[in-house]
Formats: C-alpha cells, structure tokens, sequence
C-alpha cells in the first residue's frame, strides 16, 4: 500500500546527521565556555609575546569614506573577486560534475573509464600541484589569464566531488523509475530530464551546497598565482602593514560568514528533502 | 476463433535463455502468443516468470534465441527500442508511478514526450483511461496519496495512454491487500473484454480460469506446460505442475 513510497524515505532518513544548530542547550553551553577558552588563550598569548593590536587599521581595507565618497578598500575588492571566481566556478563545477555522473552511468565502456579516471586523478593529486599545472602547463596552451585558471582548475578539482554528489543522487532513484519511464519508451534523454532527474536534484543540492562551501575555501588557494582575491589582498596587506593577527582574524571571519551562511541554506534544504 | 487463425504471432520466444552471471534463469523458452491471446504464467518463486516477460521489452536481455515483436527482433542491435516498447504496456507489481507527478501528469508523460500529443489531447486520452480504471476523481492527487489499488489502477491507466498492443502484467496484485485485488482484477477483466493481448504473471487462478486463453506453468526457468484453462486445472500432465496447484488451491 505504502511500500514504494514508505521505502523512498528510508532513503533520506539515512543522510541525516548531527549539525550544531540541532544540538541541546548543553552542547551550546560547552561550546561556548570552549572557545571561550580559545579566545582567552589567543589573546593573553598574543598579549605575552608583546603584540601590538591596532583593529582600528583594519576598517580602513575595507571601506573608506573619502571626501563623502565611498571607496571600497583592497579587502572588499578581494572580496569580490573571491566572489567572482567561486561564482564561475560553480556554474562550471556543476556542468563539469552532471557530465561526469552521466558518463559515469552510460552504457559506454570508455565513458565510464574516462570519468572514473577523472575521479581518480583529481582525488589523487593535491589541488595546489593541480593549479601549477594548469598554472604553467595549461594555461599557456590554451591562452588563458589567472582569473580564468584559477576558475577552470577549481571547477575541475570540485568537478569530480559534484560528479559523485550527482551520481548518488541519480543512483538513489528507485530502479522501477527507471524501467516505468523505459517501459513508456521514454528516451534516454527524456527519462532523465521528466523522471529521474526531478527525483534526483532534491537529493543532490544538500551536499552539492557542501560543495559550494569548499568552492569558496578552496579558491583562497588560487593566491598562489596571484589572483587579486580575498586571500592575496590581505597578504599584501600584511606585507606593507604587519597586521598580520588583525587581518588574518578578519579574513577568516568574512569566509566564516559566507560558508555558514550556505551551511544554513544547506541544513534547511536537506530538512525540506526530508519532509 | 479469427486471431487463433493468424499466421503470424504477435509475440513469439523461440528457444529463449538468460543467465545471470554463471545460473541459468531461463532454459530455452519457447512461446507463441496471438494478437487478443490471455496468457496467464504462473509457477513457483524464482522459477524466472518475471524474467521472461521482461525479456519481452527488454528490460532484460537474453543471451540465446529469438525475441520477436511484431515481427522486430529484439536484440543488441536493436536502434529502436524504444518505438518498440511505447508499444508494449508494463505493470509492475510496486506499481513505480512517477511520485513527483498527479495521477494525470504520469498518464500524460507518455503520450505527450513518445507520441508528440499536444497536452490538451494527453489530457482528454488521460482522463478516458482514469474513467476506465474507475479513479477519473483522483486525477490531480499525487501517487502518494492514494491507497495501493488505486495506485496500481493508476499505473495500467498510464500504460494504457500509450495504446499498447500488449500488456505486461508481473504480479500486479501481490502487493495488495483481498479488497484492492477485487479493484485491480475487476479492471484487469474488463481490459480482457476489449479485447486487449495479455500476459499475466499472477497466482490468482480464478483470473486465470475466466480470463486466459492459456495458463502457462513456469519451473527452473522452463514452461513446463501451456494450456487453455479447461485442461490446465483439470488434468495437467506434469507432476510438479499438479505438486504447485494443489498447494496454490488450497489456500
Ligand atoms: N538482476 C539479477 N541478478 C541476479 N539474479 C537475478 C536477478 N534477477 C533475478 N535473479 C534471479 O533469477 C531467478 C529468477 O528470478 P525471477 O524474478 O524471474 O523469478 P520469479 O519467477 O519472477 O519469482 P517471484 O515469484 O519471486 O517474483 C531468481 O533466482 C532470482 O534470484
Ligand atoms: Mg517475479
């Protein structure tokens, strides 16, 4: 009576877990008094060896008000380009990764090792050897400036985790989807597109959100071939300023802000799923 | 009768086997089936009933003989498989209705995306067929919401839409509870009345008695014998055939 239905939700039941939103007031409470802890720790040691905190600098990177005007300070550019970069590369991320699910799951041989492969060489290798070699190798060979190595190699490196996020997504449609929609004479393409896919993106967009979140952590990396993002700026900064304690503080804290933001939108997406 | 008179059957498994990795589910299959025919399969668990009629669409392969369809063999070179099965309707025992969408959006899926019907013209077919198996009021719920008999009407509903030659029945009512099976036979009967071919894997032998032209008794993958009804239930010539009926009857 209820089989099919009943089973489908056993299905999600499974991806629950624990985030620290859900936990009891105990857990806040031992959180709290934890970092608590840290940050008294952070501070007497950075007091201890004789650092000079100077926050009232930091603003200034941020934004200035000159003459009335508004100026958006290095950190805010960076920023931007931060945003900039991750926002190409998810687009791409996730053209990169359905088509690596979908070679995954064709009937073709070579598709099939073409994508595992893929897999493979990306999990393989650390991301930062990974930007040096589209860096030097192919960027030069296909023409193309920092920004845009720095947003290809990101793609292809997050690629492959959204290309198995996707195929556990299409592999958690129940088979009888697959051979109704068959059964109709549905093809290949419609199957996907009417039947399974329909099913399958509600499952996938929690841990394509995940996703999403190490985009915007990974990108920092591409620093290392001087793209003027978020992570660069404020290593300039510290060069000429020495504020490293403030800015790097204050870095962290503005990714903080992005990635838990997205964790919300992730938690409640994945509560949706399950309802 | 004129369809037994056809020359050419509309189905035909001619020396059919499978294996699935190193065990033999089908042996050498044999079996002819008429436009208009009832075939009723029954036989014990794992004897490979679902297996052969899936081989029909080819939601199975088989490795050895000949699967035909109108005439089209069935086989990996097969480009058209697709024109081949909007022609042959499924019934799945857990129904597999699309849950994202109504009753009508899963009739009308069909027609519109493999028959290139405009979505007014699914719509009037959709709502024929719904009045046919009996829920036209359940149109607009999402499957979900129904209880299974409606649920599986709602599936033979959606194979129906597509005008099938055939229809694949694997036990359609096993799933059920006595009072849905009523529902679902009772739509099954009348499908029989149109006029409709059928095979049909099922244990309830009071349809196979009115209904089947032939009641075929699969074992290890073998039709061990195909008979009108009459013959099937009054004397069958193979024991094991007798061994399964006795115990089927008796419940
Ligand atoms: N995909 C598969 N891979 C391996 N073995 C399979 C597969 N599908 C079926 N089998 C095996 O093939 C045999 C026949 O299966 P099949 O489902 O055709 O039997 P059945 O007669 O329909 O049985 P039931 O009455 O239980 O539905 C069984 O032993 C089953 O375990
Ligand atoms: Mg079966």
């Amino acid at each position: 009576m209820d089989g099919p239905v009943a089973r489908s939700h056993e299905a999600s039941e499974v991806r629950r877990n624990v985030r620290w939103w859900n936990a009891g007031w105990f857990d806040v409470l031992q959180f709290t008094v934890f970092v608590a802890a840290l940050l008294g720790l952070l501070v007497s040691g950075a007091v201890g060896m004789g650092y000079n905190w100077q926050w009232y600098r930091v603003p200034e990177y941020l934004v200035q008000i000159v003459e009335g005007e508004l100026l958006w300070g290095p950190l805010a550019r960076g920023l931007l380009v931060t945003l900039e970069l991750t926002g190409w590369s998810v687009l791409i991320t996730l053209a990169i990764g359905l088509a690596a699910a979908l070679l995954r799951l064709s009937d073709s041989w070579s598709g099939r090792i073409l994508a595992k492969a893929y897999l493979e060489a990306v999990r393989g290798t650390p991301l930062l050897i990974q930007i040096y070699l589209f860096y030097f190798v192919l960027g030069p060979i296909l023409g193309l400036d920092r920004f845009w190595v720095g947003v290809v190699a990101l793609s292809v490196f997050e690629g492959a985790f959204a290309g198995e996020a996707i195929r556990a997504g299409i592999l958690s449609v129940r088979r009888g989807q697959w051979e109704a929609g068959a059964s109709l004479g549905l093809t290949r393409f419609d199957l996907y597109r009417s039947v399974i896919l329909p099913q399958a993106v509600p499952l996938m967009l929690p841990p394509l959100t995940g996703i999403v979140i190490s985009l915007i952590r990974n990108s920092a990396i591409v620093s290392v071939i001087a793209v003027f993002d978020l992570t660069t700026e404020a290593r300039n900064i510290i060069a000429e300023t020495f504020l490293s304690f403030e800015i790097w503080i204050t870095v962290a804290a503005i990714y903080l802000t992005f990635t838990v933001a997205l964790s919300v939108v992730a938690n409640r997406l994945e509560q949706h799923v399950r309802a | 009768m004129e369809r037994m008179t056809r020359a050419e059957p509309l189905i035909e498994l001619d020396g059919v086997s499978k294996w699935f990795g190193a065990f033999q589910v089908l042996r050498g299959v044999n079996l002819r089936v008429a436009e208009g025919e009832r075939i009723v399969i029954c036989g014990p668990s794992g004897s490979g009933k679902s297996t052969l009629i899936r081989c029909i669409n080819r939601l199975e392969e088989h490795q050895e003989g000949r699967v035909v369809f109108a005439g089209r063999e069935l086989g990996a070179d097969t480009t058209d498989l697709a024109q081949v099965r909007r022609e042959i309707g499924m019934v799945f025992q857990e129904f597999n209705l699309f849950p994202h969408l109504t009753v009508l959006e899963n009739c009308m899926l069909g027609p519109t995306r493999v028959l290139g019907m405009t979505p007014a013209d699914a719509r009037g077919r959709a709502m024929e067929f719904l009045d046919r198996v009996r829920i036209p009021e359940q149109a607009g719920k999402h499957p979900g919401q129904l209880s299974g008999g409606q649920q599986q009407r709602a599936a033979i509903a959606r194979s129906l839409c597509m005008r099938p030659r055939v229809m694949l029945f694997d036990e359609p009512t096993s799933a059920l509870d006595p009072v849905m099976i009523k529902e679902v036979l009772d739509v099954m009967n009348d499908l029989a009345q149109s006029g409709m071919t059928m095979i049909v894997v099922t244990h309830e032998m009071g349809f196979a008695r009115t209904v089947a032209d032939r009641v075929a008794y699969m074992d290890e993958g073998s039709i061990i014998e195909c008979l009108p009804p009459d013959r099937f239930f009054a004397n069958p010539a193979d024991d094991r055939t007798k061994r399964f009926l006795s115990q089927i009857l008796s419940h």
